[in-house]
């Protein structure tokens, strides 16, 4: 580690000595100096790989033999790839409507208590925690003998008179992939809550009393108030949770390795480039997710011109 | 900042709060303690499990039952200590974790503060065009990069070792670096800039001296938001390290021990927190910059 925290620093070294060597160096010339390192591992690591995995796609198992389309039409006619194209539906609509959802009625409710800072935190916690380490927390929850959701169903149950044993939960489809859809959620909603919350903060107070004055009621000023005022956060949160929600692999990965038609696209993305050795089906895969997200990488860009024309 | 704020709360703002309050609860109140225990409870569920001794009380009964104090003996650190060395060894893996991260948050970050730097102060042709290509990649899904360059580590023989997941995670991590860290530098006041170039300084003596200082906090926040996705990274362990106790990070190992070990709670369980507790610290402790961070890379985007 040292040697290459040592190596790296006599790089970008070199870099700024280079620059400064000439007197006058022109503009573009200390740009190219300073990006130089920048973009040759760009486009080492992420553009020329791009590139090979999409020629991939329309070759074989082992890379070597064209298929032509074969890899997307075996993905778009067998059962078993349309399950991980529906389950990958479900994961990029579910899980940014409801933890934006969640993340703005509690931030709503929570807004200006006592206990604002502690409740926030509680909600915000999930997002330090990585994946697998959520996984595991909600796989004991969803444990069929000592989870918590078990006895609580048992508990209800009983309620009715009923005497049950829980069901495995993460072996019942399509229960299942909502079960793991919910973990995504109780991760994403404390960003969503923060950046909604403050959008929230930002809402002139004259607005707020204005409305209070005309006799809006909680209700009514959120609906009314609230949630125009704050659009434009609404939306960002929503796409970027999106893009989180179709990338979605440790959760898939980790409690159910995409058994029992769990599986994701980015969960069978691993299973066929790594596990399957079929670099073909993985590099079309891997393709359809570029294709899935390019809509938002377009509407993002917009956001960033305008946001550039307002400064 | 929140001491200020308090003070300067007015009466007509109190009043505001009163009504405010008045009016949404108890509404309010229910939806946001559901919330706030149903975010909570399975983390306390697990940590509490964590310490409990007898194996076979984990494996059949639920972890509230051991909160009642006549089982209160039952705790202790030795399923840690199981965990920790003997054939699962976290201890070799956590290490494994700090090796990798400390130098993958490093060193895309001062990559990135060059980068930005050239987009926010330099004028070149087709700058915007650049900054908009670098700008994209962020949301390029990192698996149509992984299976060629797998392809090239192995060609070069680097495969399994440091070097390559320090290198993964510096690719994969640029263009978001670049993009946040070049919206932070843009709050530079110009006047600032011209005035050290007025004085002599060249573009290195500017962004050493004047601009890096400036951007201690920003970049602060950028490498907590680095910190974590490092740390917690699954898929590029998984496929770059050759999950052994040489190079794989924890989450890895423990990924593992969840298919192998499907219900050993009392290693899962202690193994999950070891590996959550340097992540949650630093964002407890941090936060601030975390927040300030996120609000940057998604508000201004």
């Amino acid at each position: 580690m040292v040697i290459a925290i040592l190596l790296f620093v006599a790089v970008v070294g070199l870099v700024l000595f280079l620059t400064n060597l000439p007197k006058h160096m022109p503009s573009w010339g200390v740009a190219a100096t300073f990006l130089f390192p920048a973009i040759i591992l760009i486009c080492f690591g992420l553009i020329y790989p791009a590139i090979v995995t999409f020629k991939n796609s329309f070759y074989g198992r082992d890379g070597t033999q064209g298929v032509g389309w074969a890899n997307y039409i075996q993905i778009f006619t067998e059962p078993q790839f349309l399950r991980v194209l529906l389950n990958s539906v479900l994961w990029t609509i579910l899980v940014p409507l409801l933890s934006t959802a969640v993340g703005l009625i509690y931030s709503v409710v929570v807004d200006r208590t006592r206990f604002e800072k502690l409740a926030k935190t509680l909600i915000f916690l999930p997002m330090a925690i990585s994946m697998v380490g959520a996984s595991i927390i909600w796989k004991f929850v969803y444990d069929q003998r000592v989870g918590l959701l078990s006895a609580v169903y048992t508990w209800v149950a009983k309620l009715f008179g009923h005497t049950v044993r829980a069901p495995q939960w993460l072996m019942n489809a399509p229960l299942n992939t909502f079960l793991l859809i919910f973990v995504m959620i109780w991760i994403e909603a404390g960003y969503a809550m923060t950046v909604l919350s403050t959008a929230i903060k930002g809402i002139p107070e004259d607005l707020v009393e204005a409305a209070r004055l005309d006799g809006l009621n909680a209700w009514q000023q959120f609906i009314y108030l609230t949630i125009p005022m704050i659009r434009p956060s609404i939306v960002v949160v929503i796409t970027t949770v999106a893009m989180a929600g179709l990338k979605s692999f440790d959760i898939v990965r980790t409690m159910t390795a995409g058994n029992y038609d769990t599986s994701v696209i980015a969960n069978e993305f691993y299973t066929q480039s790594f596990l399957n050795q079929n670099t073909g089906l993985g590099a079309a895969l891997a393709v359809l997710m570029f294709i899935i997200v390019i809509p938002v990488v377009v509407f993002n860009v917009r956001q960033l011109r305008k946001s550039q024309d307002v400064r | 900042m929140s001491e200020k704020k308090k003070a300067r709360i007015s009466r007509r703002e109190k009043a505001l709060i009163r009504t405010k309050n008045k009016l949404s609860s108890p509404w309010a109140t229910a939806i946001s303690i559901i919330i706030a225990v149903l975010w909570t409870i399975p983390t306390v569920g697990l940590l509490v499990t964590s310490f409990r001794q007898n194996r076979l009380a984990i494996s059949t009964s639920g972890w509230w039952t051991s909160l009642l104090p006549k089982n209160w003996s039952d705790f202790g650190l030795a399923n840690y200590k199981t965990v920790l060395g003997g054939t699962y060894n976290l201890g070799a893996y956590l290490t494994n974790s700090f090796v990798i991260t400390i130098p993958g948050v490093l060193i895309p970050i001062s990559l990135a503060l060059l980068a930005a730097y050239a987009f926010a102060w330099c004028d070149f042709p087709g700058k915007n065009i650049l900054f908009i290509a670098v700008f994209s990649l962020q949301v390029v899904p990192v698996q149509v990069a992984m299976i060629p360059l797998l392809t090239q580590y192995v060609n070069w023989g680097i495969n399994n070792t440091f070097w390559v997941i320090w290198l993964t995670h510096t690719i994969f991590g640029l263009p978001l670096a670049i993009f946040m860290l070049h919206n932070f530098m843009c709050d530079i006041p110009r006047e600032l800039i011209e005035a050290a170039r007025v004085d002599g300084a060249g573009d290195v003596q500017i962004f050493l001296k004047v601009v890096l200082p400036l951007m201690v906090p920003a970049t602060a926040s950028f490498a907590i938001f680095q910190f974590l996705w490092v740390w917690n990274d699954l898929l590029v362990a998984l496929a770059f390290t050759g999950n052994t106790a040489s190079t794989a990070p924890l989450t890895a190992r423990l990924s593992d021990m969840v298919g192998s070990r499907g219900s050993a709670w009392y290693l899962l369980a202690p193994g999950a927190f070891i590996a959550m507790i340097v992540p949650v610290l630093v964002f407890l402790f941090l936060q601030r910059y975390f927040v300030r961070g996120m609000l940057a890379g998604a508000v201004k985007g």
